[in-house]
């Protein structure tokens, strides 16, 4: 008895350090997507420049707002397209003009009219399929998980609100000033996001 | 600029159900007491909450039924070939190529809605342009089913694509053919991207809506954890006009090609530069009637009326029978050059076409393709759904008899009288396309039990800009 007194007393009281859950950032709900999008522009003006807005349905401008760049989609589906242009043309003109030449009809082996219509699909088809893979490579998608869906009431991103989240790895982050901020821009709720 | 699409005042009018403009069309694009959260409920709310399933488990099984016999029919045709079908020589393409043309037409109405009608920026199209995408698809692959099928050894049917054999052959580039083979698949694939951009963020929804575990494992997976952030919707945006600009020369090109496969032949009949637009528009027709067909009594079913208003029919009915006159005008066309060419065989061709052999169902085709859809120039008919169903069936009826008459009955009589021969189809040929309707169905009922068929994006946006007072 004595003796487990004594062990007891003798240790040293135990510094657990209770980490907090890392921090994501903080998120601000809206209800309107005009508030969503006065709201980006501010924090964009108040200097945040890692932070992202989620819309359930796509904000004209919202982008921009963030300071994002033009999307480079255009570019992929143009680069796909010329590939997909020259490449067809010269596949064809290689397998009927060289590996399998047939006369027909003493026409010329490059017969180009004839190889327009297959060259024009194939066009269309590599050019969409390159814009098509240049959303999930862009978006990093599929990401089955983000620190964003931690919040309960992010469900309602996909639904009826709107939602603006400043990270926490922004240089300008401060826990109680960016809460500040952020309830400032008649956010109806402003909730942080767990890592 | 105020376009006619949504700027009109509306007005009460005690004698129809719905609110008009001045002129007295339906004036609702969506209705008046929609919200964002209301939409989302009632759209995702069919997949997850599947309402009336002794309704779809009845049709499920019939189309099912249906499925079953087209996979004995194939079965059955794949051990005998193709001699188990009504074709001979010279009629060697039959109920199969004309089924594929048929399809074909129909699914030229989804991307037609989705993407032209997206570039010219009619809002209607919003709540149609997923289920008409959806109808393409499985058009397209009932389409795609019947060439092969045809090939007479369609286990080798890969010997269309060019690819370095170990036989060094090459697919014949010159044909228009294998101009189809392109043609469609590039169709099919972008089609199938166009619609999973689309459907990726209504997933979401139905993932973020879900109550149970594997629901949400499921859509979570299907929508690649879509989060809606601003930088996935300017990726997401731009991809999605830049597919529906390079669509819409697509869709117009796909039915060239396929009229090319007629309009390169020699035979009379077939033989016609008209040929390419003819097909374009005749495609469009069939797809807006078909689309006409599924939309009506699947908006009274799941009561759908408030989203897909009678306005959108109303426009259909209109966009249906302007391409019916180009069809007419394309018949008019064929009857007058095969006078003006003063080419016996031409001639001939179109004299047989309405008083030959096959006289009875050229004059069916006139009745069901051209005088019936005449009905749709009265607002009354346009705006009652059972009227505008029958209208629908009749055009879609009449877009198959017609593919029937010119494939049918303009290689039944060609140059030589000794080759000329009748065309008489067999049980087989009637259960394969019956059996692909079955297919087609059973997709489509599938497609609206999980997947929710209506854009619920696109229906907010709708409902943002009326708040917005641009509507």
């Amino acid at each position: 008895m004595t003796r487990e007194k004594t062990s007891v007393t003798a240790l040293p009281e135990p510094e657990i350090e209770y980490e907090e859950p890392a921090l994501f950032g903080l998120m601000a709900e809206f209800e309107e997507h005009e508030q969503l999008l006065a709201a980006a522009r501010r924090a964009y003006a108040e200097g945040y420049r890692r932070m992202d807005a989620y819309s359930p349905f796509p904000i004209d401008g919202l982008a921009e707002a963030l300071g994002h760049e033009n999307s480079p989609i255009p570019l992929f589906t143009l680069a796909g397209g010329i590939v997909g242009g020259l490449g067809t043309y010269f596949m064809e003109w290689l397998a009927m003009a060289k590996l399998y030449p047939i006369n027909v009809g003493g026409r010329p082996l490059n017969s180009w009219p004839n190889f327009i219509p297959v060259t024009f699909e194939l066009t269309i088809l590599i050019a969409s399929i390159s814009a098509f893979l240049g959303v999930f490579l862009l978006n990093r998608l599929p990401e089955p998980h983000h620190p964003v869906f931690n919040v309960p009431e992010f469900e309602r991103a996909s639904n009826d609100r709107f939602f603006l989240c400043i990270q926490a790895d922004d240089p300008k982050f401060e826990l109680s000033q960016t809460r500040k901020f952020l309830e400032s821009l008649a956010a109806a709720k402003v909730v942080e996001v767990e890592q | 600029m105020d376009t006619i699409q949504g700027s009109e005042p509306r007005m009460p009018d005690p004698s129809k159900p719905y609110p008009v403009t001045v002129l007295g069309y339906p004036a609702e694009m969506i209705g008046p007491k929609e919200t964002y959260a209301r939409v989302s409920d009632q759209i995702a709310g069919i997949p997850l909450k599947h309402p009336h399933p002794k309704f779809w488990l009845t049709c499920f099984a019939i189309a099912g039924s249906l499925f079953l016999m087209f996979c004995v029919a194939v079965g059955y045709l794949l051990f005998k070939g193709v001699g188990i079908w009504g074709i001979n020589i010279p009629i060697a393409w039959g109920f199969a190529i004309t089924n594929f043309v048929w399809w074909i037409g129909i699914g030229h109405a989804g991307t037609f809605i989705s993407a032209i009608l997206l570039l010219l920026h009619q809002k209607w199209r919003t709540t149609i342009n997923r289920l008409t995408e959806a109808m393409t698809l499985f058009a397209v692959m009932c389409a795609g089913m019947f060439p092969l099928l045809h090939l007479g050894r369609p286990w080798v049917f890969f010997w269309l694509l060019p690819y370095p054999d170990t036989m060094k052959l090459w697919p014949q580039f010159r044909s228009p053919l294998v101009w189809d083979v392109f043609a469609v698949s590039t169709y099919f694939l972008v089609s199938l991207m166009f619609w999973y951009l689309g459907v990726m963020p209504d997933l979401a929804t139905v993932r973020d809506k879900a109550k149970t575990k594997w629901k949400k494992i499921i859509y979570g997976i299907s929508c690649m954890g879509w989060r809606g952030s601003a930088r996935h919707w300017q990726h997401h945006q731009s991809a999605y006009l830049l597919l529906g600009g390079l669509a819409t020369p697509l869709v117009l090109s796909v039915h060239s090609v396929v009229s090319f496969d007629f309009a390169v032949a020699q035979l009379p009949g077939w033989h016609s530069t008209i040929f390419p637009p003819y097909f374009v528009a005749g495609a469009i027709y069939s797809g807006f009637a078909m689309v006409l067909n599924l939309l009506i009594p699947i908006r009274r079913l799941y009561r759908l009326q408030n989203l897909i208003t009678t306005r959108t029919l109303n426009n259909m009915a209109c966009v249906t029978l302007v391409t019916g006159w180009m069809v007419i005008y394309g018949y008019i066309m064929e009857a007058f050059m095969a006078w003006y060419s003063n080419d016996p065989f031409e001639k001939h061709m179109m004299w047989d076409r309405a008083f030959g052999s096959y006289g009875w169902v050229f004059w069916g085709l006139m009745l069901l393709n051209c005088v019936i859809p005449q009905l749709l120039w009265s607002r009354r008919i346009r705006t009652h759904d059972l009227a505008l169903f029958f209208v629908a069936l009749s055009v879609n009826v009449g877009m198959w008899v017609e593919r029937f008459v010119i494939v049918v009955q303009s290689l039944h009589h060609d140059f030589v009288p000794s080759s000329w021969k009748m065309y008489y189809p067999t049980k087989w040929d009637v259960i394969t396309l019956l059996g692909s309707i079955g297919m087609f169905l059973m997709l489509l009922l599938l497609f609206i039990r999980y997947v929710p068929m209506i854009s619920i994006t696109e229906s907010r946006e709708l409902i943002a800009l009326r708040r917005e007072g641009q509507l």
